[in-house]
Formats: C-alpha cells, structure tokens, sequence
C-alpha cells in the first residue's frame, strides 16, 4: 500500500544500457585459445613463406648498374656532366631464355624523391590542365616556378624539372646483326594517373596551350612534343612522365620503362647475346647516386622479393617457437582454478 | 520538495559572478525603509541574479577567451599558426584545424547548454512573486524588490531576500523559519523582531508611513552574524542575527509577517555563501598532464634528433642533391642550422599527434558517461524518498576507484537521526524482545508483527513496538507501567502541536526525548498540551492535567532533568530520568534488588547498542517543596553563582528516587551500515568517523556499526586537555600498537596476498586497534607539532573515531591525511557542517534527501544512503579507474604507433619533415578510425562483473595502490607503441623496396606505401582494443567493426576520382586505394605486419596471466567457470555486535528548554494562554527569569560549552537565544 504511494519520477530507467548490463561476450585468453591459435597462425605463415620463397626464387631478374663509375665500363664516357648527347652501351648475354613478359626497369639510387619540398615542388592544378595555372604555377613548384624572364614553367615544380630522360634500346645480337627488341611502352602508369590525376589541356593542337609558357630548364623538349607521334602519349599524360611523376617512397627505387612484350620477344627474351644502347642523360653522380636498368618477370605476388618470405618464415616460425613456450608454462604454472 | 526550489534558488554552478563583482569598497550600509530615492544613491545589488555568464552576443568572444585558456587548446591553436607558416607547414592546417573546431564546437555547445539552464532557472527564480508594499501591498517579481523595500511573507513561503523582520502574527513578533537551505538545519528557528516594529502589525498605513534607517554591515558571508543598528524616532536599536531572515529561509507556523530589504539579490548572505567550488583535479588528471609533459619533452627530442639529422642530411646529401633539388633561398646560403631549425617545427606539427587534441575530448566523455552510468544506476535509487544518485562533479569518476581513507560523518550519515524506543524495562521485567512459542528469541525484521494500538485514538501510526505484553499490562492497568509511561510523558521539554483535533506533532529538542513522549502517546499517555504551568496529558483516554512546579533542566554535568508536579489528586511528585549511573547513585536504598535487575537489562540493552535513560520517581510531601520552593526562588533571583546554587538545590531534592525502570531508545543506523563498512574495510579502506556527537554516543554508534567490536584488541581514547597531556596519550597508543604487532606482523605479511576474503577478514582482526580523540584533544592534536604523532597514531588503527568535532576540524583532519599520506580521501556527510570537509576532501560526498541541501551542494556525488557509498567505490569507482587506465594505455599506444612511424621515415626522406601517411589519414585517424572503439571501451568495460565486484572487494586494492596506469606503464604502453610503429614501418620498407606489382609496375611509391602503412596501422590498433576489450557489448562490435568499415569506406572515398575532380589539389592519392589494395602482395605484407606487431603482445599478456595471476585475473576465471552454475551468493558475514558497553547518557541533550517553556516564552498563542504574558507565580522558578536574564543565562552557558565552535566569537558578539544554541549544538553532529 505504501509502496504504491510512493513517487517515483526520479526513478532511472531499467534498461540494460543504464544498468550496465548490456549482453556482452567475455572472451578469456585462455589456454585453449591462445596455444593453438600461436600454432595454427604460425603453420599458416610457414606455408605462406614458403610459398611466397618459391615464388620468389622462380622471378629472373637481371639488373645491371650503368652509371659508369667504373673505368671499363662502357658509359665511363658519359659520366661526366660536361659530355652532352653522349650514348653508351650495355652487353649481356642470356643464356637460358629469360621467361616473358619481360619487363625492363631503370633504377636509380640514393634518389631522394621522398624528400618534402621535393614532392611538393608541383602544380596538381596545372598537371590536372587548368590554364589558368599555366600562366601562375603554384608557388610550392619556387624555384622552377618561373624561368628568369618570369616566364611560367609548365610542367613547373623540380619534380617535374628532374624527369630522367635517359632513352634505351635494346638489341639481340643475332649472327652479328643487332635485332631491335621492340619495347612496349602503353599501360606502364597507373590507369589513374593516365586517365584522371593528369590532363592535358583540352586546346587542340596541344601546342596552343603552352603559349607564352617555357619548359622546364633540364628539358630538351616542351611537354607537348614528349611523344609527337602518338597525341594520347603526349603532354601531360606521357606514360614515363607519369611513371615518374608517381614518386618513390624511398631512395633506392626502380620505375617501370618497358614492357617486352611483342613479336618474337612476347613469350621472353631467348637465349643469346644483347646490347643496350643508352642515350645517357641524367647525371646522378653528382649526389653519389647510381643508375642502372633491370630486367625480370613477375609471378603471382608480384616481382622478386626475398624479404617478404623470409620474414613470413621467421614470424611463422616465431608463433611456434611461443606456442611452445606458453604450453610448458601452462603446463607447469597454470593456477589451480583453472582445473574445471 | 525543498530540494526542487533550492535549485531555483541557489544554482550553484554560477556563483563566480557574486564574488567578481563583489564591492569592496562598501563600508557601511545605510538603508532607509519606504525611501527609494535615498537608498538608489547607493550602489546597492537589486535582487535580480545573474547567474549565467553569457549573452547571445557575448557567448562566442567569452566562450572562445575561455577555451583558449586551457593549455591544451593553446596548443593546438600554436600548432595551427605554425602549420600556417610555408616554410615549416609540413601538414596541411586542416589536419589540425578540424578537430580543434570540432573540439570547440563540442565545449562551447555543452557550455551554451549549460549556461541556458542557468539562466532559465535565474529567469524562475527572480520573476517568483512576493508582496511588496508600494503605498499598498502589491504582487512583485522577485527581481524588482528592492533594498528598503517593506515585503510580506507568508507561511511556507521563500524569504526573496535578506530582510529585517519588522512584525509578525505572533506574539512578542516572534516568527519561525526553516533554515535547511542555508546551513543544513530542519528544525524549526525562531526569530524576533523589535518591540517597537512588532507593534506595526500589519498595519499597512503604518508600515508605509515607516521610515527607521538601517545602518549595517556591509555584504558579507557570515550566515550567523549580523550587527547593524536601526534609527527610528530619534531612537537607536541594536539589531542582530536574530532579527533577521535571510534569503532562502522559509517561513513556518508564522502566519504572515512584514520585513524590511536589507541585501539583495547577489548580496543576499546565501549568494555571498556559494563560494567558487574548488576545481578538482583527479591524481590520473595530474599524471597525466606530468604524462602529456613528457610527452612534450620527447616530442621536443625527436625533434632535435631529426633536425640534427637534417643538417647532416643537407650537408652530406642534399647539398649535392641540390641538381634536382635547387634549395631555397637561406640554404642556398650554405646554411644547412638554418634548414635544421626549420625542419625541427616541421616535425614538431607533424609529430603533434603523440598527443592528439581528442585525447582530452575523449577522458571528458568517458568520464561524463561514467557519471550518467551513476546518475541512472537504479542501485543506487533510493524509492522511499524519490532520490537517484548523482554524479555532481564529472571529472572525478577514476578517483572514486582509488580511495583509502572515508571521513564521514555520524548523524544523517551512518544513523538516521531517528530514535526509536525499543525496549524498556519495567520494574524488573525487560520488554520489547519477542519469543516464539516456544521461548526462543525472534529476530524482529520488517516483517515481524507489530503491537495493535488501535485502541488508542491519539496514537501515533508511524509507531512500531513488537512485543505485545507490554500493551497488556498497561491495559491492566500495572501500577508501574502507568507510572513510567506518566513520566515519561510528563517530563520532557517537548511543545506539542495540535493541527487538526487529535493529530498531534511534537517539536522535541532532541529526537530522543521525542521518542520517548511518542512512546508513551501510544502506550496510552497522550501528552497533549502544555501551558507554562500545567501539563495535560489523555491518560487512557481521559484528560488528565498536571500543575507544573518546576522543570530541573538538563545541563552536561547533571545528565539527568527533573520535573515536579502536582496531579488532580493534589499529590505532588517529581519525576527524573537520566543517565543510569547517576540515577543509581540517588536511589533510595531500597531498590537494591530492583536496581541489580534494572542494571541487568541495561548492559543487555547497551550491549545491543540500545541509548539507555533509567527513570526514578520521589514524592514529595507539600512542605517540603514549599520550602525549597521558596530557597529555589531566592536562588535564581541571586547575581553570584547563580548557577552552583541551583545546582546544589537540584541536587538536594533528587535523592532518594525510587527507580521505575529505563528506557532503550534506538539511534537507528541507516540501512547496511554495518555491512557497507565491513565490505570497504575488507577493500582496505580506512574510515575514520568525524561528529560532533558526545564521545559516549559516537563510541555507541562505533560498536552498533561494528566499528569498534569487543574483541578489539584495544580501544585507545585520547582525551587530554593539554598539548602534552594528548602527546603523552598518543604516543603510549603508538608504542602499544607497534610493541605488540611486533610479534604478528610477519604472520600478517604473508596472509595478505592470500585468495580468500576470509584470511583478509582475520587479518584485519587479529590487529585490530582502534583510537577515539575528543574534540577539545583534537583541538591540540592538529597543533602542527602533533599532527604527525597523530597521523601516525591515527593510521595503526582499524577505526578511528573523532567526536566532539567542529567542521572546521574536520576539514583539518581531512587536510591532514590528505597532505601527508598521499591518499586519495574521501568524505562523506549530510549536513551543513560537513561542508568544509567534503570540499577538503578530494571526493566529497553528501547524503541527499537528508537535512537540506547544503552538504550536496558542496558535494561532488549525492545519494540517499551510506550503504550507496559500497557500490559507488566497489563498483563504479573501480570500474572507472579501470577503465580509465585501459583507456589511457591503449590512447598512448595508438599514437604512439601513429606518429613514430615519421620518425623512422624520416632516415630515409632526407629528414624533411615528409608524412609517410596521407592527410587527411593523419586528421581522421584520431578522431575517426579509432576513436569510437577506445570510447566503447572507456564506457563499457568490465573486467569482473559487479557481483564479483561486491564479493570481492580485494579487488579495489590495485586502484589504491595506482596499479593500473602509473609512469611504469605508460613506459610500456610507449614501449608497446613504439615497438609497433617500427614494425609497421620497416616490414613495408622491407617488402617495398623492390616491390612490383603484379602486372610489372611499380607499387613501391609513395603513396601506396602510405596506404599500405595506414591501412596495417589501422587493423593493428583494431585488433589490439579487441584483445584490450575484456567485455563486448554490440556497441562494441559496432564501433570496432564500423570503425574499420568507414576506414575502407573513408580510404575508397578519398582516393576516389569524383572527389579528386572538384578539389584536385586536396586529393592527390586518388587511385592509390584501388591500385595498392588490389595486390595480393600488399595485402600479405599488411597480413605480416599486423601479426608481427600483435602476437608478441599477446604472448606476454598470455605468459603473464599464467605465471603472475592478479587477483582480477583468478577471479575472471572464476567468472567464467561460473558462468553456467549460478553463482553462490557469498555473503559477507554479518557479525552481530557483541558489545557489552555501558551507554551512558548518549542523548543529544540540551540545557536551556525548561527555562524557556516555564517562561512561556516559546508557546503558541492558544486560546487559553491568548494575551500578553501570564503573570508571574512564585510557584515557577523557571519563570522567575525573564526575556533578558535568559539571554544572559544563555549567553553564560556558552562559555561553559566545553568545543570552542568556528563561529564561537560571533555568538559572544551577537545576542544570543535559544536558536543559536540549537544551531551551534546541531552543527557540530
């Protein structure tokens, strides 16, 4: 009777929430968990190791340094920044057939295209083909912002400024005639950069565009005559300027230039004698870096990488090693309210 | 229902504005009644309150100037201005730019929230109406009133401001308020107004024709002082306190009644009381600022680390570099410090986020979900009195996981403050107990069937006695039933109220004496009315009146009052009751056999923690009493020694008594007391009782409460009235304590880890001591020079009890522990004089629905009843703390692993302050991608459940001794987090180097790397909170699992090509999602990542648990073993108190009430007594006083009060009368 008298306004709510008595699930590390769970997790990562290892040990690769540091290498010549248009040559010689597709990369080291102001140093606007950013880049792209007569850089900013401009051709040696390898240059960015990150500009002829605009100074060509043979390679979206508009996150890296993948070459490059010729260009030695070209096929995880089985391995092995370890102690400290 | 109003009233929160515009400059104060103009000349406060701080204009310039006042938002504001800067901007200003706004925006809502519930209620309070005499009386808001304004007051109504009371509708213009808002009191107080005022009546020509000047004190704080003089026909009268009604007073049993605006509005003295709260600050709090200072450091370090790698970098590297790299201007100037120092702001704003901003959002939200989680535990309801628990103070949850030390308060807090009579014993045979058939004792619980009193109208139905034979035998009329109801009816210092015919309310001095009368009501002897001459009672029925003689009152050395009477027969008796042992010594010789029985019942009384009083009866022959009538007469009319030579009178007429009995009056303990302090002390937790009860009554309360147990190896009481005397006791306590545990602690040592609550049960027994200071000991205890023997002392024993208290000492004691034992303390109380000691306290808590409001007020949490305070610690408290430091581990962890990842990337950017994450990555991932999963967990988890928590309060141990987050841990946590960013950085960096996609280009740019690093980073967080989270509620789920989703979902968004088309140069990663996630060899180095950077954690965790179990961890086993079987309830067990403890005259007792009923004073205008004051008779000593010498003898009782009070020197100043007394008395309970 009382009780029904009473006020009961204030009253909180009786829902799980407010009680904190929500449903929950409570799980325990225990024993049973955790033991063979290290165990299982480690013989997965074996297994994933040593597939990855095998894998990895299939990938050829041939990587050759042609920087011409050496005396008796044949670029030795052009390694001086004062020789201009110098052009050098790299023979090696398969002797097995280098399994297709063959992809060729040049490599460049100690290359600090992680470096802040140096990934900064561009107009995404401009790149992009908004004119307006070819008559004022962004000023981020200062000092390849403006040329000495204040004339706008396009494509401004030293990223673009450095674009490696070494050329390579690549030649079988069949019965002392040099058999051009043709290269496949399409598709080698991604298919982002070359539809949607960059745009040329829509003015026909491309040309028109960088009126009243300078190339970059380590430039030979403007942008628009990159590939003057094929429009949609040209410009902005310019297969090797987006391959190496796309930076490497760390210093020692290679980018992608060819593919092999055509005519006799489309299954691999044969055993046999070859020759490449490097129109050598870009100077590195300058900073202590190196340049060099790399040939290799891929497999189902992508290019040669030991790192990555190995580290499988030694994790995987790892997880066992403590499964092991947490079993003795189990066995031999678990507390007694554990028994049931 | 006061509690409501007070909210009106007093809103707590914005008392800062009373003291920034508080006028020092005011000297004097000099108010004219019914003058306007005279009084506007002053710069008096209207009575309007402004309690809130802001406008709508004003809001966003202060709330802003008041944000950026805290470090933290400074911070981030600094860090904003240098992302500004081009040179050193290595991040976009949105990454810091949009969760400080969000931060700000979310701080200034709450604060605009809470700033309209101020003013709101300002708005209800100054625009309630008073009546306010403008030449007639009319309704005025309250916010109009103004100073010298003349106000009418009703009864039950707010006083609107603090005025001088003029007149009233009670005789002598006395009236009567309630003063529970203001100090905590219930009972009623009474206050006069001047002779020459209280002849105004109501009537309103002369009261607007009034105009006497008040010259005053200016606004000042002192509830209880006021000096002031008023100017009225050329005539000067004092004023004082008693004269006055403060605003937040309530009028009671007063008709109506006029006064006079003195202060208003913020000068009222309860606006000037709400002093700022004092900001508390939780030990976590403390840490982890030292923590975030640290941090700093590092960050600081790190920094220089990478500028000093910088100019190196720029000397050997960059300077050749330089080709494709041209520098900028100064570094063109070879000035590669120069460079170094820009690059070290540079990672100062990229590496800002090892202390993100939301880490201070989010401790603010946890801990506000902590205090809902009280605010609406229905544990912690009390449905009798409608009152929830409350979280007053949001910052202090984790702390209350932490407390050693409870100072609480006795009276309201532990007891009741209800006495019940319980038992009785009657010539010789003990009642009140209740035998089943067959003889055994019953335990009485709820259930147990009450006595019928429903043959008495009159009687009270709140009462309740189970033993039935002492209803027959006041039926069959039992001569000595009768006789100890009729005294217990007639002697007593209560007034009755009679409302409606037969709904009698007494207004007893103490709660004791009221049970006492009330008892004796329902056992048929009504006490019904009094004059200042007779008594009435309804013995039976029938009204039977009584001449009142004479009261001999009660005072601290007799322990005993007297009433002598004269019944219709015209046989004249005196009726005694009183403290057993003195009752005893005046006995007539033949009641030895009597007296050997009665003392029987009491020690079994006493030992059940029962107050006792024995009764004692004399007739008295007419000669006799007239002649010391005439001796008593002569005796209180004499100036020297007046007081001695009643005394001596007194005594000589109280001597051979014949004994009737004695009484068992219950200080009913508030529900699982003793079991709450049995469980905290299991939780080893100190609790110390601070009140201002007699050292007999706390000590009863310490033993009812199991406190203070017989089995106690010794009880220490200090009591010394010197320096030296205290000194001398403390130290032979301490010597005691050490000599003897000398022998078991080591025995102690090694069971105190042991898993059992039962061996910390014994182990808390087998060393039990316990220590009793009285106040005016205590007093010289505190001196700076004791305080340590003290503390020491005080902290050897289980129990310490402190009576006699002032609250000023009890916020010294609380200041003592808490500065010295580098303790977390916790008080509790319930009124007005606990106070001090709750905002001493780093917890205060107060008992709400009690005694006013005062003590929750102060307070940081409120519940209705002490045993609340078991679950708040055991429960929410370690919860909290639990909580909290999971959450702080974890958050450092996370932004550990964040942020140090640019440092290792740094080695190999050229320390150019390059992000290895995207943006907009490093702005959402703080307050996105993980902060609903750590807020899930800061809220929900559980590591025991609250039953185990009850069950095992060991398990609060770890809060105490810091365990769960200290500097330690947050090494590890770092450590931990430091660890994983390297991982996560350098298995990338390994696979990445030479990294190929599968159709042959590239993938080992930038940008991928980023993705690939963010997107492991993100996965490894989510699983550690996973195996951080002991207790997953679908809230849980939802965020952990949504968190990931809108990672992708976010990831997808922001790589996509539609965004990148609006804002190019704000989405550069467009594509890298879809090119970077779609390779298989991607996925398996994030696969690698994750499992590299968890398992070693796990296996630790994994490896700890098994070889060094904490208790929480055997008891989460237990948990989950137990998880199919019901629990057991363990109770704890309830130990019956043993005590065989004599009580003595525990009553809270007194003098002063038989003068003032015997002079009239105090009664009500019935319409027997209607009219001026009765005459004199000789017959009645008491009345031989008048108005004056009562003052004066009350005033001299004061010096005898042995406690020198806080506010001692304002009584000596200020008139003193009954009232103060009371308060005086009631505030050091």
């Amino acid at each position: 009777m009382m009780k029904e008298e009473l006020e009961t306004a204030n009253r909180p709510d009786n829902t799980a929430f407010t009680q904190q008595r929500l449903p929950a699930w409570q799980p325990m590390l225990s024993a049973g968990i955790v033991i063979p769970g290290f165990v299982l997790i480690g013989l997965a990562f074996i297994g994933i190791g040593v597939a990855l290892f095998i894998a990895s040990q299939n990938i050829t690769v041939l990587e050759r340094d042609y920087t011409g540091v050496e005396t008796v290498s044949d670029c030795y010549k052009c390694s001086n920044p004062s020789v201009k248009n110098c052009t050098c040559k790299l023979d090696f010689s398969l002797s097995n057939l280098f399994e297709g597709p063959v992809f060729f990369y040049y490599g460049l080291s100690n290359y600090f295209q992680s470096q802040r102001a140096y990934g900064a140093s561009k107009d995404e606007y401009q790149l992009s083909g908004d004119l307006d950013y070819f008559k004022t880049p962004n000023s981020a792209c200062s000092p390849y912002q403006y040329d000495a007569n204040n004339n706008p850089i396009v494509p401004c900013g030293s990223l673009a400024n450095s674009m490696f401009n070494d050329t390579f051709k690549l030649y079988q040696m069949v019965n002392g005639t040099k058999k051009l390898v043709p290269f496949d240059g399409k598709g080698i960015a991604w298919w982002t950069d070359y539809n949607i990150k960059y745009r040329n500009p829509s003015v026909t002829p491309l040309k028109n565009a960088f009126n009243g605009t300078v190339k970059p100074p380590f430039w030979s060509k403007p942008a628009y005559e990159l590939d003057t043979s094929d429009p949609s390679n040209n410009g902005f979206v310019n297969q090797d300027f987006l391959v190496w508009m796309r930076r490497a996150a760390l210093p020692d890296f290679r980018k992608l230039y060819r593919r092999i993948t055509e005519g006799d070459y489309a299954s691999g490059l044969p055993a046999g004698n070859y020759s490449l010729e490097i129109a050598y260009n870009y100077p590195v030695l300058s900073f202590g870096g190196r340049k060099k070209v790399v040939f290799s096929n891929v497999s189902w995880m992508g290019g040669k990488n030991q790192f990555l089985g190995i580290a499988y391995l030694v994790v995987g092995s790892l997880c066992v090693v403590m499964s092991m370890v947490m079993l003795i102690v189990y066995a031999k400290f678990k507390f007694p309210e554990d028994d049931k | 229902m006061a509690e409501k109003w007070l909210w009106m009233l007093m809103p707590w929160r914005g008392c800062w504005s009373s003291r920034g515009k508080r006028d020092g400059q005011e000297e004097e104060r000099h108010v004219r009644a019914n003058d306007r103009d005279y009084n506007d000349k002053f710069p008096y406060a209207d009575n309007h309150i402004k309690t809130s701080k802001y406008n709508v204009f004003t809001f966003l310039p202060i709330n802003l100037f008041e944000q950026f006042q805290r470090v933290a938002n400074t911070y981030f504001l600094v860090l904003l201005i240098l992302q500004l800067i081009p040179e050193i901007s290595s991040l976009s200003w949105v990454t810091t730019t949009v969760p400080l706004v969000l931060v700000l925006v979310i701080t200034a809502v709450k604060d605009a929230t809470d700033d309209y519930f101020r003013y709101k209620s300002d708005q209800q309070v100054n625009n309630r109406q008073s009546q306010v005499l403008r030449g007639n009386l009319q309704n005025e808001k309250w916010m109009n009133v103004c100073v010298g304004d003349i106000v009418k007051l009703e009864n039950n109504q707010f006083v609107a401001a603090d005025t001088l009371l003029l007149s009233s509708s009670e005789p002598y213009g006395l009236c009567y308020i309630e003063t529970a808002e203001l100090d905590g009191e219930t009972n009623l107080k009474v206050r006069q107004a001047l002779t020459v005022t209280s002849d105004l009546g109501a009537d309103i020509a002369k009261l607007a024709d009034f105009n006497g000047e008040v010259i005053c004190e200016p606004p000042n704080n002192k509830l209880d002082r006021f000096t002031g003089t008023l100017y009225w026909r050329d005539n000067k009268y004092p004023l004082d306190n008693e004269k006055m009604l403060l605003r937040g007073c309530v009028l009671r049993n007063t008709d109506w009644c006029f006064g006079m605006v003195i202060f208003a509005g913020l000068q009222t003295k309860l606006m000037q009381n709400c002093g700022r709260t004092k900001f508390k600050r939780t030990s976590i709090d403390k840490l982890m600022n030292t923590l975030v200072l640290w941090i700093f450091g590092f960050l600081v370090c790190m920094g220089v680390i990478l500028a000093i790698g910088n100019t190196i970098w720029e000397q050997k590297v960059g300077r050749s570099f330089s080709v494709y790299l041209l520098w900028d201007e100064p570094i063109r100037n070879n000035n590669v410090v120069f460079s170094g120092f820009l690059t070290f702001w540079s990672y100062i704003i990229i590496l800002n986020t090892m202390v993100p901003i939301s880490l201070y959002l989010s401790v603010e939200v946890i801990r506000l979900g902590h205090s809902y989680f009280i605010n609406w535990d229905r544990k912690m309801y009390y449905i009798q009195r409608d009152t929830p628990a409350e979280a007053r103070t949001t910052t202090l949850n984790e702390e209350l996981g932490q407390v050693e030390f409870i100072f609480s308060d006795k009276t309201g807090t532990l007891t009741q403050n209800i006495m019940v009579f319980n038992k009785c014993s009657i010539n010789g045979k003990s009642y009140g107990d209740v035998y089943d058939e067959f003889g055994h004792k019953v335990e009485i619980t709820e259930r147990t069937a009450c006595v019928d009193f429903s043959f008495n109208p009159l009687s009270d139905r709140k009462f309740r006695f189970h033993d039935s034979s002492l209803v027959e035998a006041v039926k069959i009329e039992e001569p000595s039933v009768q006789e100890f109801f009729r005294l217990l009816a007639l002697c007593h210092t209560v007034m009755p109220e009679e409302k409606n015919e037969g709904d009698l309310v007494y207004q007893a001095q103490s709660p004791d004496e009221g049970a006492l009368v009330t008892a004796a009501r329902n056992f048929g002897f009504v006490f019904r009315s009094r004059t200042p001459e007779t008594v009435t009672l309804y013995e039976m029925g029938t009204a039977v009146n009584y001449q009142l003689l004479a009261i001999l009152d009660f005072n601290n050395v007799r322990k005993r009052m007297s009433v002598i009477v004269r019944n219709p027969a015209g046989h004249i008796k005196l009726y005694c009751k009183g403290a057993d042992t003195i009752i005893f010594d005046r006995l007539d010789p033949s009641n030895q056999d009597l007296m050997n029985t009665t003392s029987e019942h009491l020690y079994e009384f006493a030992g059940e923690g029962l107050r006792t009083l024995a009764l004692a009866y004399k007739d008295l022959d007419e000669n006799v009493l007239e002649e010391w009538m005439k001796r008593l007469l002569y005796a209180s009319t004499v100036i020297e020694n007046r007081e001695e030579g009643l005394a001596d009178l007194y005594e000589e007429i109280e001597t051979g008594l014949m004994l009737l009995g004695a009484t068992a009056v219950e200080d009913k303990l508030q529900e699982g007391v003793p079991e709450t302090i049995a469980c905290l002390t299991l939780a080893n937790i100190k609790i110390w009782v601070l009140t201002g009860d007699k050292l007999e009554t706390a000590m009863n309360i310490g033993y009812s409460c199991n406190m203070l147990r017989d089995d106690m190896s010794e009880v220490f009481i200090i009591s010394g009235h010197t320096s030296s005397e205290v000194l001398q006791q403390l130290r032979s306590a301490k010597e005691h304590i050490l000599g003897l545990s000398r022998v078991s602690s080591t025995a102690d040592v090694e069971k105190t880890d042991e898993f059992s609550d039962d061996s910390v049960f014994e182990e808390t027994i087998i060393a039990e001591y316990a220590l009793i200071i009285n106040g005016h000991s205590l007093a010289h205890a505190l001196e700076p020079d004791l305080e340590q023997v003290l503390l020491e002392t005080a902290c050897l024993c289980k129990t310490v009890i402190c009576c006699r208290v002032t609250p000023m000492q009890k916020a010294q004691v609380v200041e003592l522990v808490k500065t010295n034992k580098m303790a977390v303390t916790l008080a509790i109380g319930d009124g007005a004089n606990d106070v001090s000691m709750i905002k001493t306290a780093h917890i205060g808590v107060g008992i709400s629905g009690q005694e006013g409001m005062q003590a929750v007020l102060a307070s940081d949490y409120s519940f209705a009843q002490f045993r609340y305070l078991q679950r708040l610690l055991l429960v929410h408290g370690r919860w909290s703390y639990f909580r909290m430091c999971n959450f702080l581990f974890y958050f450092f962890y996370k932004n550990f692993a964040f942020t140090v990842v640019h440092f290792w990337f740094g080695f190999f950017c050229g320390f150019s302050a390059q992000t290895v994450y995207d943006q907009w990555f490093i702005t959402l991932f703080n307050i996105v991608y993980t902060s609903l999963p750590v807020l899930a967990m800061g809220l929900f988890d559980q590591d025991v459940n609250e039953a185990n928590s009850h069950r095992f309060p060991s398990l609060y141990r770890p809060g105490q001794l810091n365990l769960l987050f200290n500097k330690r841990q947050f090494f590890l946590c770092t450590l931990q987090g430091m660890g994983t960013s390297f991982l996560l950085f350098f298995i990338p960096y390994g696979a990445f180097c030479l990294a190929v996609s599968d159709d042959g280009s590239h993938i080992s740019d930038q940008q991928a790397f980023a993705v690939t690093i963010a997107t492991s980073l993100v996965i490894v967080v989510s699983i550690q909170i996973g195996l951080d989270t002991y207790y997953w509620t679908a809230v849980n789920h939802v965020f952990v699992w949504g968190s990931l989703a809108v990672y992708f979902a976010i990831l997808f968004a922001m790589h996509s090509d539609g965004l990148f088309s609006i804002f190019p140069s704000h989405f550069p990663f467009i594509g890298t999602g879809r090119n970077c996630l779609t390779q298989k060899s991607v996925w398996l180095v994030i696969m690698l990542t994750t499992v590299a950077c968890v398992m070693p954690g796990l296996a630790v965790r994994f490896l700890k648990t098994d070889l060094y179990p904490t208790l929480t961890d055997k008891v989460r086993c237990l948990q989950q073993a137990s998880r199919k079987l019901r629990p057991q309830e363990q109770n704890l067990r309830r130990v019956r108190r043993t005590s065989s403890r004599r009580s003595a005259y525990a009553f809270s007792h007194q003098q002063g009430y038989g003068e003032l009923i015997t002079s009239g004073k105090n009664m009500k205008v019935t319409a027997s007594t209607a009219g001026p004051s009765p005459p004199l008779s000789p017959s009645s000593p008491g009345r031989v006083h008048n108005s004056r010498s009562l003052i004066e003898s009350t005033l001299k009782r004061k010096g005898e009060t042995p406690v020198a009070c806080v506010s001692a020197e304002a009584y000596g100043t200020s008139g003193t009368s009954e009232g103060n007394t009371r308060t005086q008395q009631t505030l050091m309970d």
